[in-house]
């Protein structure tokens, strides 16, 4: 009989006191050399698509606003776009400004959200107090547009629900003033800090080729030299309108991924600034009858990276298919590439760099321990185009030929 | 009121526990730590294990996955203890109620394990860090 030597596992979850949400991670250690990392989800589905078709088109966005607590912008914008599509509509101009407002105020909060975090898992505690007190006024400004300090709720199918008074213009530009310059100060000092230097510098390298195989998105590909951004590469909204440019640095270590989140922060703020200033006057949504039956696909830049929606109508009121990839869900796997060969205090850094969100990323997994089947690759690629091939011979479009794939 | 009820009113430590929520309301429970809010100035601190916890503050619909996990870490919570169910999901599950994931509020779970339970409800999605310290007070203040 082969004598198989285990090596030693140490887990990490499902409810770990750094990680807020469920997730657990396998990792195989020799020494405090991490050699392997799996990780196993499905802790937090709540099965979204499933529920989605049980809704109107008008109540999704507030569904899919609860996908992701902090991406709770970016969700109904890619899924408003996606339905906008079928229907062959433009929302008024007004409304585009108000959703970049919105998303870009979404993601200064949600980039000062993991500065402090990051400083958290370091254990340096300044960083985490500083960073989450210059968020607490972007909370301010979005309960005061919104209503609600977090899951805005505020796009609806052909425009948005909430308009910007023209009263609080000032106010928001006087708080965006207040707020840049603490992320200035914020950034100045991360950069400069020798102990931030020592600690992040070099930890969780994530090269520019496996960033390009691993088709990671967000800040995690910008902070690798990979400078996608759906903002830019395919402008949704008003992001055309405006000036801004797209951060990239080329180390691809943790340190990289900061420093892109922070000039982002500034960047989005700056960008606020301009929309508010630019806000064109008009309505702020256009009725919509009905959506007729085909299918559309709409995605958006979420502080984490691209989300992606595809939705299939049948002409009735509610969807029929709705399919979310959220951005965590191609960054998570790309721990394979930056964990292993790191020490074991590295890794919980480096698992939290992507800025990992499991309650977008949720799969089911179904576990038959009767039948012993495995898939591979293969099978599961197979799987994958007879279930399209048998979806486009139910909506009646032409088959696929092999030369598509 | 025994001593040992007397003692969990002073300086509550909390174990916080993700049970399916979308994130939202464990940001707005970090949120109450940091420096606009700061309860730790009542003594409410956030503790790394459910032994040390004098309450648990539970986010989330239960999943299928959870539910055995929450019981776990109820039965490893030193007693007497509070559960607050933080958010409308964790009331009531909210806009998850179809879900087919999903097996039910956390009151429901918590009173399979212990029929006793002493379990505090703070409604809102998520609900905002005064009406987090406002359930807490509450909850506390009718023990």
């Amino acid at each position: 009989m082969k004598k198989t030597i285990q090596k030693p596992v140490l887990a990490v979850g499902p409810f770990h006191p750094l990680q807020e949400e469920m997730e657990y991670f396998q990792l195989t250690v020799d020494g405090e050399i991490v050699t392997d990392i799996d990780v196993r989800i499905s802790y937090n589905h709540r099965g979204i698509e499933g529920i989605s078709e049980t809704l109107q088109f008008d109540q999704v966005p507030y569904l899919v606003s609860r996908v992701c607590g902090i991406c709770s912008a970016s969700h109904p914008l890619a899924y408003i776009n996606a339905v906008e599509e079928i229907a062959g509509i433009t929302a008024p101009e007004r409304a585009q400004y108000i959703r970049v407002i919105i998303n870009e105020l979404e993601r200064v909060h949600s980039h000062l959200l993991w500065v402090g975090l990051g400083g958290h898992f370091i254990g340096y505690d300044t960083v985490f107090m500083w960073a989450w007190k210059y968020r607490e006024p972007v909370l301010d400004l979005l309960e005061e547009i919104t209503g609600n300090r977090n899951n805005y709720g505020n796009v609806r199918v052909g425009g948005c629900r909430e308009d910007i008074p023209d009263e609080i213009i000032p106010k928001i530009l006087k708080e965006l003033d207040v707020v840049e310059k603490k992320t200035e100060m914020l950034t100045k000092a991360v950069l400069d800090d020798p102990v931030l230097h020592a600690r992040l510098k070099g930890v969780g390298i994530l090269s520019k080729e496996d960033a390009v195989k691993y088709a990671v998105t967000g800040p995690t590909a910008r902070g690798s030299d990979v400078a996608i951004d759906v903002r830019a590469d395919d402008p949704y909204a008003a992001y055309g309108d405006l000036d801004w440019k797209v951060i990239s640095q080329p180390e691809g270590d943790v340190f990289a991924k900061a420093v892109v989140r922070l000039l982002e922060t500034l960047e989005s703020i700056k960008m606020v600034k301009e929309a508010v200033k630019k806000l064109p006057k008009g309505p702020i949504a256009i009725e919509v009858k009905e959506i007729p039956p085909g299918e559309g696909c709409g995605h958006a830049e979420a502080p984490r990276g691209e989300t992606f929606h595809y939705v299939r109508s049948d002409g009735g009121n509610r969807p029929v298919r709705h399919k979310i990839r959220a951005p965590s869900y191609v960054n998570v796997p790309s721990f394979r590439a930056s964990c292993i060969g790191e020490h074991i205090a590295d890794v919980t850094l480096t698992l939290a760099a992507v800025d990992p969100c499991y309650s977008c990323t949720e799969r089911l997994a179904v576990v038959d321990s009767h039948h012993n089947l495995v898939h591979d690759y293969n099978t599961l690629l197979q799987m994958s185009r007879d279930k399209t091939a048998r979806i486009r011979k139910e909506i009646g479009a032409p088959e696929l030929k092999m030369e598509d794939f | 009121m025994g001593w040992k009820m007397w003692s969990l009113k002073k300086s509550i430590w909390v174990f916080h526990v993700n049970t399916g929520a979308c994130n939202n309301c464990d940001i707005e429970i970090v949120n109450c730590l940091t420096p606009k809010y700061d309860i730790e100035r009542f003594g409410i601190k956030l503790v790394g294990s459910p032994r040390h916890a004098d309450a648990l503050l539970v986010t989330g619909v239960v999943t299928r996955q959870a539910a055995p996990r929450l019981k776990e870490i109820y039965r490893q919570t030193s007693k007497p203890c509070v559960v607050f169910t933080i958010g409308a999901c964790a009331c009531d599950t909210g806009i998850f109620h179809n879900g087919y994931h999903v097996i039910g509020p956390v009151d429901k779970i918590i009173r399979e394990e212990d029929p006793n339970a002493i379990i505090a409800y703070v409604p809102g999605c998520p609900p905002k860090p005064e009406a987090m310290i406002s359930g807490v007070v509450k909850a506390l203040s009718a023990i």
